[in-house]
């Protein structure tokens, strides 16, 4: 056989699958079976299927939040607020409205869009220095204070822990002294202007141990994740799909 | 113009987002609405600019016939496809209301692709907790040791062998140890791990904002 037909009766023979599949199990979960199969096929190596599932992911990825941000910000927080100001200022002849201010959001994102044109490109700074200046002060306090005061002021509670009936409780109590300890010993771990040695060296190492755990317990928390998934997906084909668990 | 502008901006911007924190009035509160709203409008336009410039870069392959130059013009219907009946055929602004064209592309193509994409991670993360997971020495002991109280402590299976064959006490049962390694050596770490995040972050941002660190305007 042509070695040149082959791949036009792989083809063929697909879309007569995938057309009977549709017919009986339904179409549209048929269309996520065949993308689900197209992204698992990674797995055997990488094949023109797994490339055109993951070409149409990234085009589609692209196109979700083309309109999405279109409609939940352009839309509503330029558009819309404009067509308000208008209708206030000209047609209810109500004067200045603050809402003509998103037109300077407006003129700003254009800007961003030079940066396609490398040769007016530089205009695109000054909107990106409204995003850098407001992620830098909007972090500035946010971490200042979830990341810094909160999680200090979590840490610096009583070592003696109560119980319900007002006795000491001791596993609470060791609890809490424990993760006092890992805290301020994890911090000393990354301080790094003072070399690690004597008691300073000591207690960085008690440090280190405490990563250690945290690390651990992310990881094995993170593979608790992925294989979630994964079941989930497996759950999408045998029973959703083929219908064979019930 | 091209540099001292920026950096203006920037200092402008990020000096009334600290101070609306400690004076949350008029009129500071009023520019740092018209900030936020401003980040919003740009942000997506940043967004766009990223999509289209993929666009370009596609459509350059397509026209100029380079190596796999046809999952490109995958990319480009794709992309083109969820374009038109998001913005055209959605019903506006309720695009994500149940029944929508756009919402049966997010179900039935956009959802399946993403989960199985990071569903696949699955395969990767076991080979590299396999080599990770190692009691080589201390260290990776007790990262063996804590990955291995939350991974059995929380499936079914891992109360069935402490509480039914094993009849242990309630203090043993691994879903008790599980919880106990997240609330305690866990907590301490991130703990450590997110002051010093903070730590980092405020000293970039004061930078950033006193115009010491200029990388942004092409790497100065």
């Amino acid at each position: 056989m042509n070695k040149k037909v082959v791949p036009f009766i792989v083809i063929a023979l697909g879309i007569g699958l995938f057309a009977i599949l549709a017919a009986s199990r339904g179409f549209a979960v048929t269309l996520g079976a065949f993308f689900t199969i197209g992204i698992f096929s990674f797995l055997y190596k990488d094949n023109p299927y797994y490339k055109f599932s993951e070409a149409l992911f990234v085009g589609i990825s692209a196109g979700y939040w083309f309109v999405s941000l279109f409609w939940q910000q352009m839309y509503s927080k330029l558009f819309s607020q404009v067509a308000e100001a208008y209708q206030h200022t000209f047609v209810n002849g109500g004067g200045w409205d603050d809402r003509w201010m998103m037109l300077v959001g407006g003129v700003l994102g254009v800007m961003m869009l030079m940066r396609l044109f490398p040769k007016i490109g530089w205009i695109s700074r000054w909107p990106l220095a409204v995003i850098v200046g407001a992620t830098a002060g909007l972090y500035f306090i946010n971490y200042f204070v979830s990341n810094g005061i909160n999680q200090i002021g979590a840490t610096i509670a009583p070592l003696q822990q109560y119980g319900k009936d007002g006795s000491l409780d001791w596993w609470a109590s060791i609890s809490q002294f424990l993760l006092v300890v890992g805290t301020l010993s994890g911090l000393v771990y990354f301080y790094f202007s003072k070399e690690h040695k004597g008691a300073f060296g000591g207690v960085a190492k008690i440090g280190i141990w405490t990563l250690m755990l945290t690390f651990g317990a992310s990881f094995g928390y993170t593979v608790m994740s992925r294989m979630s998934l994964l079941i989930g997906r497996m759950d999408y084909l045998v029973s959703t799909w083929l219908g064979l668990v019930k | 113009m091209k540099r001292r502008i920026p950096l203006a901006i920037t200092a402008v911007v990020g000096i009334v987002y600290i101070f609306q924190y400690f004076v949350p009035h008029e009129p500071v509160s009023r520019f740092s609405d018209w900030f936020s709203d401003w980040f919003g409008i740009i942000t997506a336009f940043a967004i766009w600019l990223g999509a289209l410039n993929l666009m370009k870069l596609s459509l350059l392959k397509v026209s100029q016939r380079k190596k796999d130059w046809g999952y490109a013009l995958v990319t480009i219907i794709g992309f083109a496809t969820v374009m038109i009946v998001g913005l055209f055929f959605s019903r506006g602004a309720s695009f994500q209301e149940p029944g929508t064209n756009f919402m049966y592309l997010y179900d039935n193509v956009y959802n399946p692709l993403s989960s199985t994409m990071f569903a696949i991670l699955a395969f990767f993360v076991a080979s590299a907790s396999y080599r990770a997971f190692r009691a080589r020495n201390k260290e990776a002991t007790m990262l063996l040791l804590a990955a291995f109280f939350v991974m059995l402590g929380r499936v079914p299976v891992g109360d069935l062998i402490t509480r039914e064959w094993l009849s242990l006490p309630h203090w043993l049962w691994l879903s008790n140890w599980a919880d106990w390694v997240m609330n305690i050596p866990n907590t301490a770490g991130q703990r450590a791990i997110m002051i010093g995040i903070a730590l980092g972050i405020m000293s970039t941002s004061l930078r950033i904002i006193l115009g010491i660190e200029r990388t942004f305007i092409s790497g100065e």
